[in-house]
């Protein structure tokens, strides 16, 4: 039997040796401001854990290289992420020194990386097993669970980022909390505004290049641009409408941001529901009048069933540009997991930084997945029995 | 009885269909020609007010097509179009519920219906009516379009080029059931084709569209024996003409009393078809049979050719 490679396997490989072997695990700082001491696997760890790792680490390495059962593969993705995940937190026990509350122990380089191999590795192996859209909700939600184990079991009590949370955990919460709803609130506002102007875009043609090509203008505005730009008119709503400022709309604060992703989700929205409106098939749209159908059972019956999967696709897009974009309303006192990547920004704290930034790649990944679940079981049923 | 009373259609001053007169008689295949840009898809599609004329009227069974909405008219007038316009994600059953169910017939009522027209048009309705439509052949697809037209039993069925999709051989088999079912279920059909085989194969009167104007409506021999304007001369194709007028009747319409010899012909098949029989295998007569077997009588050489022969 020759010996056959993995083609994506060989990059995988390579990563992990790079990640396991050349580059350090953890960094070790006095405290949370100065530069670190970056430790490699075996400096990180205590001797017997250390080769453990590095042992494993070549196992998966190798299973990855050559050409491998795609479950194999997929579990030993899973048992990679376990590992490195379980080794961090005992490095950041083992690193720091006994009853020291202003040492830092962060995942460094090498983690990353490996972390990077493995998920890539399970990406790959997910795609190539082509799990039916619930099965792929599923994984994700085993893989937070995972995660959600770990962080209650207190494994990873010793990591930086996890002692910035200690000291504000309800702060944390609260700003979770303001980030969701920032996200979710605009992305539901743009939803509720954005499908039926697409409609109306799509029925009325002479609307759809002077709306479409405004909401293009409203995204090349940056976002602190957008955010002057908002101050004065909500400042001014705020002072003259009344019941404005009650309801919290002012010119600095959640309003403006509310405001300014509302406006960035209208493109998506908007345009893919002018897109999948128009990629209705004529004849099915002909046959549908001529037999008898009003515009209206039209649109629900025969339109809006065939567009739905690429309005989903907006919707999809929306909500995870909105869950990254929400991170920068703290700059205007929007509240959000912005807050702390600002705050870390401004101490120099990194740690601080990645408390804001880990949550919203997980929210924003999430998002994506269970998302792109839904496009798949909404898709007419032809592209479905094509992919099984 | 569809009546068009005077139809002008214009589109920003032009004029796509210009003061058109016709009457359409109940349980009749009526097929408009012309070539394309001559108005006869916009004149069809303003019997069921696809289309809303700027002057005239048109009344079915002197009703008035402009009595009720737009809507409410399409339901009761059976629609077909080329390329069949089945719902992508809808089932074969449900494509053809479509109107009973916008209809609000009960449940019953509508699967007794769809299994009856899938019966109708050869496909069994346990293998097809929870198949979705790319999973049918073309020609199945057409024949669910028809079928979804008919769901109703709307008396009247309009139809827009609807085998043009389809291959020679599947088009002349959509082209029989279409005349078997029609004469089953008596439908007045009006239908647009620019392919004047396919015209006089299924016409019991032809409209001969050019310009926008009506420029000669009656039966097919009558168009072949005086066509109104050169146009009609050029579309029926003067080298054609013989043909054209044996392909209108079958076989069964010219036989003759006594004996032939040979293989026998089904009394469906048309006269051209006989004749070009009759050539190939070198006969002057051939047997025709019934489709039980029983034998009719001939046809022959010689009646076939007086047929042929201008109309005095």
């Amino acid at each position: 039997m020759s010996i056959r490679f993995d083609k994506l396997g060989v990059v995988t490989a390579l990563l992990i040796a790079y990640g396991a072997l050349a580059a350090p695990f953890a960094t070790f700082r006095a405290n949370r401001i100065v530069p670190g001491d970056a430790k490699g696997i075996l400096d990180a760890l205590p001797v017997g854990p250390g080769m453990l790792l590095l042992g494993l680490m070549a196992c998966a390495a190798l299973i990855v290289l050559l050409k491998t059962p795609t479950r194999l593969r997929l579990t030993v993705a899973a048992l990679g992420l376990a590992s490195i995940a379980v080794f961090i937190g005992m490095a950041a026990t083992h690193l720091t020194p006994p009853a020291n509350a202003y040492a830092r122990v962060s995942p460094a380089s090498g983690f990353w990386i490996l972390l990077f191999s493995f998920a890539l590795l399970a990406a790959d192996s997910i795609t190539r097993l082509r799990p039916l859209p619930l099965v792929r909700v599923l994984l994700l939600a085993i893989t937070l669970g995972g995660a959600a184990v770990v962080l209650m079991s207190g494994l990873w009590d010793g990591l930086s980022i996890l002692k910035e949370y200690s000291g504000r955990a309800d702060v944390f919460w609260l700003e979770a909390g303001r980030h969701v709803t920032l996200a979710l609130g605009s992305l539901f506002a743009s939803v509720l505004v954005g499908l039926p102007l697409g409609i109306l875009c799509h029925r009325v043609a002479p609307l759809r290049a002077g709306v479409l090509n405004t909401l293009n203008l409203i995204q090349t505005i940056p976002s602190i641009a957008l955010f002057g730009i908002l101050i004065a008119p909500l400042g001014w709503i705020a002072v003259n409408v009344p019941g404005a400022a009650v309801i919290g709309i002012r010119g600095i604060g959640a309003a403006p941001a509310f405001v300014a992703l509302f406006l960035y989700s209208l493109l998506p929205v908007v345009a893919n529901t002018v897109v999948g409106l128009a990629g209705v098939p004529r004849e099915a749209n002909e046959a549908a009048r001529g037999i008898g159908m009003t515009d209206r059972q039209r649109l629900f019956g025969i339109e809006f069933p065939l567009a739905m999967p690429v309005i989903l696709t907006g919707v999809r897009i929306v909500l995870v540009q909105n869950i990254g974009l929400a991170t920068i309303a703290a700059l205007i006192g929007g509240g959000g997991f912005g807050v702390f990547v600002f705050q870390g920004i401004g101490q120099t704290a990194m740690d601080l930084v990645l408390l804001g930034a880990v949550p919203t790649v997980v929210l924003a990944f999430a998002a994506a997945i269970v998302l792109d679940a839904l496009i798949e079981m909404n898709a007419p049923q032809r592209e479905r029995s094509r992919a099984a | 009885m569809i009546e068009i009373d005077g139809i002008t259609k214009r589109y920003d001053g032009n004029t796509v269909v210009n003061n058109v007169s016709m009457m359409i008689e109940p349980r009749t295949v009526t097929v408009i020609v012309g070539t394309s840009g001559s108005g006869k898809t916009t004149l069809l599609r303003m019997i069921n007010r696809l289309v809303e004329p700027t002057s005239g009227a048109i009344r079915l069974d002197g009703e008035d097509n402009r009595s009720m909405p737009g809507f409410e008219l399409r339901r009761r007038i059976g629609y077909a179009i080329q390329g069949h316009g089945l719902f992508p994600h809808r089932t074969v059953a449900q494509n053809i519920a479509t109107v009973p169910v916008l209809l609000g017939w009960d449940r019953a009522r509508i699967d007794a219906k769809v299994a009856e027209l899938l019966t109708l048009f050869q496909l069994d309705p346990a293998a097809f009516a929870n198949r979705f439509p790319h999973e049918l052949s073309g020609g199945q697809q057409q024949r669910v379009g028809v079928a979804r037209a008919l769901a109703a039993e709307p008396k009247v069925l309009l139809m827009d080029e609807p085998f043009g999709a389809l291959d020679p051989i599947i088009r002349a088999k959509a082209q029989a059931d279409l005349l078997a079912i029609q004469s089953l279920l008596g439908t007045t059909i009006v239908l647009v084709t620019h392919d004047m085989d396919e015209a006089f194969h299924l016409a019991h009167k032809i409209a001969v569209m050019d310009k926008g104007a009506l420029v000669q409506y009656g039966k097919p021999a009558e168009l072949v024996k005086d066509p109104a304007t050169e146009f009609v001369q050029t579309l029926i194709g003067t080298s054609e003409r013989p043909f054209r007028l044996l392909s209108i009747e079958t076989a069964g319409d010219a036989v003759e009393p006594g004996p032939a010899d040979g293989k026998p012909l089904a009394e469906t098949i048309s006269q051209r078809d006989a004749l070009s029989e009759l050539l190939w295998s070198g006969r002057a007569a051939v047997p025709v049979v019934a489709a039980d077997g029983t034998v009719l009588g001939k046809v022959t050489l010689e009646g076939l050719t007086r047929r042929a022969a201008k109309p005095q």
